[in-house]
């Protein structure tokens, strides 16, 4: 926290040169949207900026979301960008407990007042304020009390931006996002279960740069990483357009690498750049490891039907309600049947009778 | 719930059961309705044969006034097939009937079906001009006829659109072509529509009717 050093210093008194760090910058500026001119605004700003202090609530979550950004294969530049924040409070990584660690997070949010990251990873139960507690305190008394003077809060993975998996019906903790809670503070949603390492440093590095947040969509995702859908850059998209399908997990199709939209995948709902950013260092992906991806960075992913039913499968709710309203038109028909055998019959006898 | 969400579910359910009950009640309507008693001897002992006859000369195009309906005769099929093609080949369409049916069967590459549905679209806009233009057309054509051409056209359209990842975002556009699609079942039973149905037992029926009194139409 007393460390004022900025993240040039930082990185480079760690062993990472001056080329290294440029190709990062780079990668960023690229992954950010911004022209080439910008990789050296972009080197600059990290270069000199000052350890913005961050404050890393976990509530109702499986440390997936740290893990994803600290347990790479090997220590990555992405997983540096710690080194370019001062996390002040992170109950998982810090080497403090009980009170020393609530005290370390008081204390950053008085010395930082107005002026720190908070990042929360993990849904916020709201049915009973004992379902998840930190030191004594609710989740929910935790992040507003925490929330209430920072500058920004990033929601990273998709139980704090949608609830995830414990919002999932029949939702017993009453898990809602951060969002939902928090209402007055800009708040970026990266999503993703988890999400992609270098998309929670590359928005760390967007505000680093330029003391603001990226661009959103309406879902409050980055813009630059979550602008399109995995089907839209998906190395299996050709195969798609020509409607080759693997039709199990092991048959030709599988084999030869065809599109997997008939086992499932859910890439052409699904805005993530897993695509093209892929995992373990750019290795792969789900689809790459031939699964569907899940969409697991779109809310509700884990209650919109099987993983393994097509996008355009349709949730049929029963065939006895179809067989009834089959059965309810047929009564109908012969009802209407009868109705005009009646007034024919009266017809014919009116016109017997006027003609005797 | 996303528009998504409605349409794949709830949206989907309404609209079958409304195709359900409203099939179910034309059809039983029809076959049970009361049929004049026909007095007369028959001019045949059987009058499958007249019925087939008819269900054949039917669809094609009057040999009196071939030259002239010709080009909108053979369209109005070329047009049908697309719109067969595209519902009913589709790799994603395929998928949805099979989890009714349980079975599906081999689709046609994308590029086909888009073709497909651009024919069907093309050629429908086209007959729907010459349905307003041309005075008789115009004439005998009503409410139902356009409303049946609108569902069928934008149904395709949007299909096309989300396909292609054109226009709105694709959960929206897809989710607009569902219920294009499913607006266009709920009107099935109630409009001219219905005709998929109907069109082979009616002609199969004046067939006999007219086999019955000798007539060769």
């Amino acid at each position: 926290m007393g460390d004022k050093r900025s993240l040039g210093d930082l990185l480079f008194s760690q062993g990472v040169s001056r080329r290294g760090f440029m190709k990062y910058c780079a990668t960023l500026t690229s992954l950010m949207a911004l022209p080439p001119a910008m990789i050296s605004r972009v080197a600059m700003a990290l270069e000199q900026a000052r350890r913005p202090s961050v404050i890393w609530l976990s509530f109702q979550e499986c440390t997936g979301c740290t893990e994803s950004l600290t347990r790479a294969h090997a220590p990555t530049i992405e997983s540096l960008i710690f080194d370019a924040i001062s996390l002040d409070y992170h109950h998982t990584l810090q080497a403090a407990a009980g009170d020393a660690a609530e005290s370390a997070r008081l204390s950053a949010m008085q010395e930082n007042k107005g002026s720190y990251l908070l990042v929360v990873d993990g849904s916020i139960p709201l049915g009973n304020a004992g379902f998840s507690t930190i030191a004594g305190v609710s989740n929910v008394d935790m992040l507003r009390e925490t929330a209430k003077d920072a500058a920004a809060i990033i929601a990273v993975g998709s139980c704090a931006a949608f609830g995830g998996l414990p919002h999932a019906k029949p939702n017993p903790t009453g898990a809602v996002s951060v969002e939902e809670v928090i209402t007055d503070k800009p708040i970026i949603n990266i999503p993703g279960c988890p999400p992609i390492p270098i998309v929670i440093s590359g928005v760390l590095a967007h505000y680093l740069t330029f003391g603001t947040i990226p661009e959103l969509d309406s879902l409050k995702r980055p813009i630059v990483f979550y602008g399109q859908t995995i089907h839209d850059r998906c190395y299996r998209r050709p195969f798609y357009d020509k409607g080759q399908y693997a039709e199990t997990f092991d048959d030709e199709g599988a084999r030869k690498g065809w599109c997997l939209y008939k086992l499932g995948c859910k890439g052409p709902l699904t805005y993530n750049a897993c695509a093209t950013l892929k995992w373990n260092a750019g290795t792969s992906f789900p689809i790459g490891s031939g699964h569907g991806c899940l969409g697991c960075s779109e809310p509700n992913f884990w209650d919109k039907g099987s993983f393994y039913a097509p996008v355009s499968v349709g949730q049929w709710g029963s065939r006895e309600a179809l067989f009834a309203a089959a059965a309810g038109g047929a009564v109908l028909g012969l009802g209407s049947a009868l109705a005009v055998h009646r007034r024919q019959k009266k017809a014919a006898r009116e016109e017997k009778e006027s003609a005797s | 719930m996303t528009l998504l969400d409605f349409a794949r579910g709830p949206g989907l359910q309404i609209s079958f059961i409304i195709l359900m009950f409203g099939v179910s009640w034309r059809l039983a309507g029809t076959v049970l309705q009361r049929y004049s008693i026909d007095n007369s001897p028959g001019r045949h002992q059987s009058t499958v044969i007249d019925s087939l006859r008819t269900m054949v000369v039917r669809s094609m195009p009057v040999h009196q006034f071939e030259k002239h309906i010709k080009l909108q005769h053979y369209s109005g099929y070329l047009w049908h097939i697309g719109l067969f093609t595209s519902v009913l080949m589709f790799a994603p369409h395929i998928q949805l009937f099979k989890s009714v049916l349980g079975f599906g069967w081999p689709a046609l590459p994308n590029s086909v079906i888009l073709i497909c549905a651009s024919l069907a679209i093309a050629i429908l806009l086209g007959l729907t001009i010459r349905r307003l233009t041309h005075p008789v057309h115009r004439l005998i054509s009503t409410a139902d006829d356009y409303i049946s051409v609108f569902l069928t056209v934008f149904a395709l359209l949007t299909g096309i659109l989300a396909y292609s990842h054109l226009g709105l975002r694709y959960e929206l556009m897809l989710a607009i072509h569902l219920l294009s699609a499913e607006a266009l079942i709920i009107w099935f039973p109630f409009g001219k529509l219905i005709h998929t149905l109907m069109i082979f037992p009616s002609r199969y029926q004046i067939g006999a009717t007219y086999g019955h009194r000798g007539v060769k139409a």
